[in-house]
C-alpha cells in the first residue's frame, strides 16, 4: 500500500459492488486533488476500478496486483 | 457532442418485482452501484417487491422451484463445503422448516464472501439519493399500512407516474 496516499481504505474481503460502494463514500471527504489508496481481494475490483474512474473522472493514478491482492491509488477530480 | 456526452447524466429505472432474498440482490446491487457512478436512480417496488421495502426485512430463499440453486454447507472442512446437496425439489417440499434452514445457509454464505447484506445495500442506494417508489396498488392490494415501510420512501405511486419516468432513463430493467 502506497503510504504516500492522502487517506487508505481496506476494502479486503469485500465482494461486488462493495469496494465501490465503500471508495466512492471515501472519496466524498477528500479534497480535490488528494489521493486514496484502496486493498481489495474482489478480483472484479480490477475491471471495476477502471470503469469506475472512467465514468465518475476521478483519476486512476495506477492499479497493481500483488499475491491476490489488488492495490489501486486514485486521485479525486 | 463529446461535451454534451460528458454533461449528460446517465439514468437507471428498475422494476423490482421479487421479495425473496436471493431476489432482492439484483435490484439493490445494480442501484446502489449506479448510484456510486454518479447515475440518477429509481426503482418501483411493486407486487413482493415491496417486502424490500419494509422497515424490518425478514427476507428469505426458497429451494423449491429453483433447481439451479446450488446447495452447499458454508462450514466445515473444505471436501464438506465442496459437496453440492442436490436434493430433488419434490424431496424439499415435504421437509418442514426447508426453507429456514437454507435462509440461515444462504446468509452464512453471504457473511463468509464478503457479499454485503440487504440492508446494507438499501442504505447505500438511500445514502447515493436512489428514489425508492412504492406502488401503491399493492399496498391496497395487500392490506399494508404505509407505517410498516421505511420513511425514505419516495413516493407512493402507480404505472402511470413511473412509465413517464422509465421512458426518459437510458437503463430501464424489470427485475
Amino acid at each position: 500500500m502506497s503510504t504516500n496516499a492522502t487517506q487508505t481504505l481496506d476494502a479486503r474481503g469485500m465482494n461486488c459492488p462493495l469496494p465501490i460502494l465503500r471508495t466512492k463514500k471515501a472519496l466524498t471527504d477528500l479534497a480535490k486533488g488528494e489521493t486514496l489508496a484502496i486493498t481489495a481481494t474482489d478480483p472484479g475490483s480490477l475491471k471495476d476500478m477502471q470503469a469506475f474512474c472512467k465514468q465518475t473522472g476521478h483519476e486512476l493514478v495506477s492499479s497493481s496486483e500483488h499475491r491476490g491482492e489488488f492495490e489501486f491509488l486514485i486521485r479525486k477530480s | 457532442m463529446a461535451e454534451r456526452e460528458a454533461a449528460h447524466v446517465p439514468s437507471l429505472s428498475i422494476i423490482a418485482t421479487k421479495g425473496t432474498m436471493d431476489w432482492a440482490y439484483p435490484p439493490f446491487i445494480l442501484a446502489s452501484t449506479a448510484g456510486a457512478l454518479g447515475w440518477d436512480v429509481s426503482v418501483f417496488f411493486t407486487f413482493y417487491g415491496l417486502e424490500l421495502l419494509k422497515k424490518d426485512l425478514h427476507l428469505e430463499i426458497s429451494p423449491l422451484g429453483n433447481p439451479s440453486m446450488p446447495m452447499k454447507m458454508p462450514f466445515g472442512p473444505q471436501w464438506l463445503k465442496d459437496i453440492n446437496w442436490n436434493v430433488p425439489n419434490a424431496v424439499m417440499a415435504g421437509i418442514p422448516g426447508f426453507e429456514k434452514v437454507a435462509t440461515g445457509l444462504m446468509r452464512q454464505t453471504v457473511k463468509n464472501k464478503g457479499v454485503a447484506s440487504i440492508d446494507e445495500l438499501r442504505s447505500a442506494c438511500l445514502e447515493a439519493d436512489a428514489k425508492l417508489y412504492a406502488c401503491q396498488m399493492t399496498v391496497d392490494l395487500f392490506g399494508y399500512s404505509q407505517d410498516e415501510f421505511i420513511p425514505e420512501i419516495a413516493g407512493w405511486i402507480g404505472a402511470a407516474s413511473f412509465l413517464p419516468q422509465a421512458q426518459k432513463s437510458d437503463v430501464c430493467l424489470f427485475i
